[in-house]
């Protein structure tokens, strides 16, 4: 558990290096995608959820704690978001309907190809909703205070 | 976009309108190269023209292009012209210091030759890291993804071997040949080879771990980002086109990775 924690920390960090992010934010956009991960793969084994749901979850969580980081450092949110949605990014299931599709096997590819549909239709909606409600939510919070 | 002035500006300077639309241009400019999503590069051009004496604006982005159009106050005719953006990378550190300073030049009211010297500044700014530090973090990248995806600890050498090596040559290639389709199947069937081989002299167990790995550093994760963000804002010309290049960039991974399970 530790270990996954760390490696997917390591890993979403190594993106934003890739992706040219400012130096400040390397560390936050490891911790979004950290946390985007543990509930990618928490939920499912803890609470039986669905692999679309979980990943949909793990978009909506790790998208309003970007949007808090971009108010918190003064960044735009994708400078965040984009650290926290790799490791969502259903690369596993594209790679398995693509090797079933080069070995001939196509009922499987399709049925691989459409769960690869859905999983980045979920990462999509989870990161619209909280871009959409999050802000609204944060300045209701702002003027009561 | 669009938007009508109602602020006030900085009247103490003579500048023209073009001097404006060249400002707004060469910002716009640098956040798509940067990748940023086509409502934020609107905003930024309609924030920064609205600092200077501009009455109405109008912009469109898109992926390849930006078109401005803005009426300068108590003038009867539009002012147009168009950019075409050639090269399109990742780069949000560009991003951050252009929104930056769409938003100071409003706030510290910047004059206009301020504003320009600020943004040719950062347009002449080293990248943040060196070539080196981004293949170093692609091969971390590559072994960690390896470990994520439930691949065994003998699977992580073979895929830093094999992503970092990808990754370079993906960069290499991007240098000289300017069909990033090209790059992309070729260092996507290298990975594929290295993988092949490493698992076949026994240096690795699980091909699929290792190939998926190593091939994340090539995934079009901001595109695919940005394109459904797009979508959904309602840029639907954007989003189509920023889909459109995703799609052709895992399919050109899936092509390579496909010539090597096929082999055999």
């Amino acid at each position: 558990m530790l270990l996954a924690c760390a490696v997917s920390l390591v890993a979403s960090a190594a993106f934003s290096v890739m992706f040219n992010a400012p130096k400040k934010s390397v560390i936050p956009g490891g911790v979004v995608g950290m946390i985007a991960w543990m509930l990618y793969i928490g939920l499912p084994a803890y609470f039986h959820a669905s692999q679309v749901f979980s990943t949909f979850v793990a978009a909506f969580v790790a998208g309003a704690i970007c949007q808090v980081f971009a108010r918190i450092f003064c960044m735009p949110v994708i400078v965040f978001s984009v650290s926290g949605m790799i490791p969502l990014v259903p690369g596993g299931t594209a790679y398995d309907t693509m090797r079933h599709l080069a070995e001939g096997s196509y009922n499987q590819a399709v049925q691989l190809a459409s769960e690869t549909f859905l999983m980045a239709g979920a990462i999509a909606f989870g990161l619209v909703l909280s871009g959409t409600f999050i802000p609204f939510f944060l300045k209701r919070l702002r003027k009561a205070r | 976009m669009r938007r009508r002035n109602k602020g006030m500006y900085m009247d103490n300077q003579s500048y023209s309108i073009s001097d404006v639309m060249e400002l707004c241009l060469l910002a716009g400019k640098l956040m798509l190269e940067g990748g940023a999503e086509t409502h934020r590069v609107e905003d930024t051009i309609t924030r920064l023209a609205m600092n200077y004496r501009v009455e109405t604006i109008n912009v469109f982005s898109t992926p390849t292009a930006i078109i401005v159009s803005m009426r300068e106050e108590n003038t009867p005719s539009d002012y147009t012209k168009l950019v075409r953006i050639h090269d399109r990378s990742t780069n949000l550190q560009l991003i951050t210091l252009v929104n930056d300073l769409s938003r100071r030049a409003g706030r510290d009211r910047l004059s206009l030759q301020e504003a320009r010297n600020e943004l040719l500044k950062i347009q002449k700014s080293p990248a943040v890291y060196s070539t080196l530090v981004h293949i170093i973090a692609a091969v971390l990248g590559s072994g960690c993804f390896t470990l994520m995806f439930q691949g065994s600890y003998a699977d992580f050498f073979p895929s830093v071997l094999a992503g970092g090596v990808g990754y370079s040559l993906f960069l290499a290639f991007r240098r000289f040949v300017s069909v990033k389709f090209f790059s992309e199947v070729v260092s996507s069937f290298t990975i594929g080879l290295i993988a092949r081989i490493c698992v076949h002299f026994g240096f690795g167990v699980q091909l699929d771990k290792i190939i998926i790995g190593s091939v994340m550093p090539l995934v079009p994760g901001l595109l695919i980002t940005n394109a459904i963000r797009d979508l959904m804002s309602g840029d639907l010309f954007s989003g189509l086109s920023r889909g459109a290049e995703a799609f052709l960039t895992a399919f050109a991974i899936g092509t390579g990775i496909a010539f090597v399970i096929a082999a055999g």
